[in-house]
């Protein structure tokens, strides 16, 4: 029988895990715990700057490598301050395991010094939560939290130690057997839905593939590959799930949605089966639900099953793992080539690339910056964005073609989340090249981490694209509020001081000339760069269905949109 | 009973907290609730969690497939009213003077309840019957002066033999999984990809 503290359990049992990286920050209800730290050197600490960053750290970290990211915190503010994170980790499907501190257990729900009710805030947001209130409890725990995580449809698990559990004594037991009585992992999908779906499919004339970001989470890109290839239907992606497929393949006709291309928009809504495959039918790919191609019928492939006609009823839903399913699919369809199909697609995409092409002329737009650091950079890079309008050019031009290559936050749409993802997923592949894409407004909310950076030897290459707006509220406001301009205009540090402040290299771009040089010079250095690219001010994404419209309803180019 | 009224019977299990995660499902997706019962089972560690919810009947299955997603939802299923058996308990205290008693008494006595308190100015009825037929007597006392009640939500089984099992066979994942976290060599995180 070993005894240990609840502290050591914790530690042993993230070892146990393969745990070697967390992203946290000390305080008083984990004090036990980083005193342990030391004891294991297995595991490396990540000293960040803002509990926000160790959670988006680590669901930078899981996003790019595929696997279990970890974030700790203090009690009080310190939890509180993940909530974000944790949110958002979630609402993306990202195996991610949150762990607070929290009040001794006799001064909890006392109002005690740093206390905060933080299972309960987090309960909404979170795949499942612990309060775990002995340390013999721990271990168990902890293997179960990483087996929800990263099973199933992943997600955030967060669990909450109060800090004497971490000093309790108790005997170290790693289960032989994790299983929860209420918790299922679909895998193979049965064999009658899989005959309904394939008897839709091979009667099919124009028939679509939406791949969304269970095709990365499932590692089933090249599953998927075969089936598109197999039933010669087109591919369309939704921003989670680009990478799913090379942007070069035969099939491949890019993004769909709210700032998706004219033809992959009007190829959603002119096909008539659908299969969507692990997408959850989110309003920002699949504009207004109603008119979201209602004759279609949909064959709906997740590993969740209440993702089925939860926003748009489902003909033929299958509840499985794309990475099972898609084989068990490709052996049960017919060889089919669709030449009409995707000829109509491939008339209408040269009818309307104008509207996805890099603006003409030699001023220094975010669309040239991004498409040239994506082609310096390469498929085997790592992108990250923030949130708006350079998430949207990013996801258009930056030829997204392997899985994990583009990590954006998707569903809560957390702006600040570029920096500190970059510098997760930077920590899980030192050996790839990683580049934030970042706003001017969301770099500043979250450019804290680069001391991290610094500190870690994470040599992230951060690219502003500076308009002195928040682009996208700039963007709604001259369209659909009559060019009023509230609260979007900002002043902006010399982001180029900042750089020096941290001790790097910072390059400012203000003309399309010198843009290669920069990114050249970027990327030779050791440590992490800014790249402050002054772009044009006052640029609109476009194509855009604007919102509450539906998919047809894809406008690809200045007018004024009355809604 | 309406069409639109959904009777989910859920089996979870017996934790602090559990009752909070299922509320705030519900408030956060907008489900309706008309009326939630909580009890022990033949189970130890399992309750027997019987909601009524009010919507059409793609909210239903909403509603049980959200359900099914939380963890210590062990299984839920919706039932069917015709093939079930539906109660509901209701403490009713009524104004009545002596002399009001006997006329009362005959009105429960229609609906089968008993009265189980009386006192010079009230009595306390208490029936067990369906939804409907509580309402009907509610509305019979109603005219003497219902001055207090309680009822405990609806309950639910199946009717014959069938039950809601807490026990499933194992997929194929699972089964993957349990077998590599026992054997697990130290360092190597079985369930993520490479």
């Amino acid at each position: 029988m070993v005894m240990m503290s609840g502290a050591d359990i914790l530690l042993e049992s993230l070892k146990r895990l393969g745990v070697d990286t967390i992203f946290g920050y000390p305080g008083g209800a984990v004090l036990p715990l980083y005193d342990r730290f030391p004891a294991h050197p297995e595991i490396h600490h990540v000293l960040v700057r803002h509990e926000q960053a160790a959670g988006h750290a680590a669901d930078g970290y899981a996003r790019a490598s595929g696997r279990l990211g970890v974030a700790l915190a203090t009690s009080g503010p310190g939890a509180t301050n993940l909530v974000t994170a944790i949110t958002n980790a979630q609402m993306d499907s990202v195996p991610t395991l949150f762990i607070t501190g929290n009040v001794i257990r006799a001064l909890i729900g006392r109002d005690g010094f740093q206390e905060a009710d933080i299972t309960g805030i987090t309960m909404p947001t979170v795949k499942h939560n612990y309060l775990v209130m002995q340390a013999q409890d721990i271990a168990r725990t902890i293997a179960e939290a990483a087996y929800l995580a990263t099973t199933g449809r992943k997600g955030a698990v967060h669990v909450d130690i109060p800090k004497d559990v971490f000093i309790e004594q108790a005997e170290f037991e790693w289960p032989e057997h994790v299983s929860v009585r209420g918790y299922r992992i679909p895998g193979k999908a049965d064999a009658e839905s899989v005959r309904e779906a394939a008897a839709i499919i091979n009667a099919a004339e124009r028939p679509v593939i939406f791949a969304g970001h269970g095709i990365i989470q499932a590692d089933a890109a090249e599953e998927l590959r075969r089936f598109a290839e197999r039933g010669g239907i087109p591919i369309l992606n939704t921003l989670l799930g680009l990478g799913g497929i090379p942007q070069d393949h035969a099939l491949s006709y890019g993004m769909m949605g709210m700032h998706g291309s004219y033809w992959a928009n009007h190829t959603a809504s002119a096909a008539d089966v659908i299969i969507a495959l692990g997408m959850r039918m989110d309003d920002r790919a699949m504009g207004r639900f109603a008119d979201m191609n209602p004759t279609a019928k949909i064959v709906h492939v997740d590993i969740d099953p209440a993702e089925h006609g939860k926003n748009l009823f489902t003909l033929c839903p299958v509840v499985g793992d794309v990475k099972h399913v898609l084989p068990q699919l490709t052996d049960a369809i017919e060889k089919r080539s669709h030449v009409e199909w995707i000829r109509w697609i491939d008339t209408l995409r040269s009818e309307h690339r104008h509207s996805m092409m890099v603006p003409p002329g030699n001023e220094l737009t975010t669309q040239f910056a991004v498409s040239k650091i994506a082609e310096f950079a390469g498929h085997e890079a790592i992108f990250t964005t923030g949130v708006g309008q350079h998430q949207m050019w990013a996801a258009q031009f930056m030829d997204i073609s392997r899985p994990r290559q583009f990590i954006t936050s998707g569903g809560l749409g957390t702006m600040g989340f570029e920096v500190p993802a970059a510098m997760g997923a930077q920590a899980a592949c030192r050996d790839r090249q990683v580049w934030t894409i970042c706003g001017d407004g969301g770099f500043q909310m979250t450019f804290q981490e680069i001391a991290t950076m610094v500190d870690e030897r994470l040599p992230v290459k951060m690219a502003i694209m500076n308009n002195g707006f928040l682009g996208m509220v700039r963007q709604w406001q001259e369209l659909f509020h009559n060019d009023n301009y509230v609260s979007v205009a900002m002043s902006q540090p010399d982001f180029v001081k900042i750089a020096e402040a941290y001790g790097i290299r910072g390059i400012r771009v203000s003309d399309q000339s010198q843009v290669e040089d920069a990114i050249r010079e970027a990327a030779a250095d050791p440590g992490p760069v800014i790249l402050d690219f002054q772009v044009t001010t006052e640029e609109n994404v476009w194509p855009m269905v604007p919102s509450g419209a539906a998919l047809k309803e894809t406008i690809e180019g200045p007018q004024r949109v009355t809604r | 009973m309406s069409t639109n009224r959904h009777t989910v019977s859920a089996l979870v299990e017996d934790r602090p907290g559990v009752l909070n995660r299922v509320s705030s499902l519900f408030r956060r997706r907008g489900f309706n609730i008309e009326s939630l019962a909580v009890g022990t089972t033949e189970e130890p560690g399992i309750s027997r969690m019987t909601i009524v919810v009010e919507g059409p009947p793609s909210i239903a299955d909403q509603v049980q497939k959200q359900l099914d997603k939380l963890i210590d939802v062990v299984t839920v299923e919706t039932l069917n009213e015709d093939e079930s058996v539906v109660r509901e308990l209701a403490l009713i205290k009524v104004a009545c003077r002596p002399d009001q008693r006997r006329e009362i008494l005959d009105v429960v006595d229609i609906f089968r309840g008993s009265v189980v308190d009386v006192s010079t100015t009230t009595v306390i009825i208490q029936l067990t019957a369906a939804a409907d037929t509580l309402n009907a007597l509610i509305e019979n006392l109603r005219p003497y002066g219902i001055r207090e009640m309680v009822r405990t939500g609806r309950i639910a089984l199946a009717r014959g033999p069938r039950t809601t099992a807490t026990h499933q066979h194992e997929t194929e994942e699972e089964r993957r999984f349990h077998q590599e976290i026992g054997r697990l060599p130290e360092g190597e995180l079985p369930f993520s990809s490479k």
